[in-house]
């Protein structure tokens, strides 16, 4: 642990970023910055798992493996959401959301 | 002297994520971007989780970075401004994110945390036989299975972005 930081600090800045990003998620409308947004939240969340395995059970590796999980499970999904992206591009020329609408029906 | 660094990791990191959501310009946004996930680098080395920092610093600060970078430089014109929401649609955003916070923060310090006080330092090694033990509480399942989806999402990802051939 970090010697003179509680856990309630810590906890704090991961509220914060996760909210940061879930309002960057509401108001880009460009498909990238989604993107963004939403690894700004997932990052949050792999800290909250890796800062509750070390404070609370020192002895376990659960939280670190988990987030070795969702890391690994975070890059494969920006890798299909980069490539969606790019086909998406090339169809109608534009990654603006409020003209994606392809498969809406 | 760990806790000033601690603060000073925080507070700019949070001035980042607020900039990355808020840059007009595409590439400045991912700039921002890469400089969040230095910082959480950051924080798992303070917190003496080595190799969890290593990959932080590989996986995102690498490659899903890089992969941004290739993207916004293949779809935008590097000097395109992003047109941005209406203000009445910011203010409500703010404003429900600010609730979000308000609830987060009203139940994190309002519960007890029972904190064991430990400056345990863990190995890669540990790490290492953990992932790959089939005893009680091993996750060998899970690591094959993580293997499995990363080959399927790199074909997906090919499949995908080559398109139809014409």
């Amino acid at each position: 642990m970090i010697a003179g930081i509680s856990i309630y600090e810590i906890l704090t800045l991961t509220t914060l970023l996760f909210f940061i990003g879930v309002y960057g998620f509401i108001t880009r409308k460009n498909l990238i910055s989604i993107l963004i947004s939403v690894e700004l939240i997932m990052n949050a969340s792999v800290v909250n798992f890796v800062i509750i395995n070390k404070y609370l059970y020192p002895d376990a590796l659960q939280g670190v493996l988990f987030s070795i999980f969702i890391i690994a499970v975070a890059a494969a999904e920006t890798a299909l959401a980069i490539a969606i992206i790019i086909s998406l591009y090339r169809q109608i020329g534009s990654v603006e959301v409020d003209e994606t609408e392809t498969m809406k029906y | 002297m760990e806790k000033y660094i601690f603060y000073i990791l925080a507070f700019s990191m949070i001035a980042f994520a607020i900039a990355a959501v808020n840059s007009r310009k595409m590439m400045r946004s991912v700039i921002y971007l890469l400089f969040v996930l230095v910082g959480i680098a950051g924080i798992f080395f303070l917190i003496d989780y080595n190799f969890l920092a290593a990959i932080q610093l590989t996986v995102y600060g690498g490659g899903v970075i890089v992969l941004m970078i290739f993207s916004v430089l293949l779809v935008h014109h590097i000097e395109l401004e992003l047109s941005l929401a209406k203000t009445s649609k910011r203010i409500v955003a703010a404003i429900v994110s600010a609730i979000g916070i308000g609830v987060f923060l009203q139940i994190i310090y309002t519960y007890d945390f029972p904190v064991v006080e430990n400056y345990k330092t863990t190995s890669t090694a540990d790490i290492g036989e953990k992932l790959l033990s089939y005893g009680d509480g091993g996750f060998v399942l899970p690591f094959e299975v993580i293997s499995m989806l990363l080959l399927a999402a790199m074909i997906g990802a090919i499949v995908i972005a080559k398109g139809k051939k014409t």
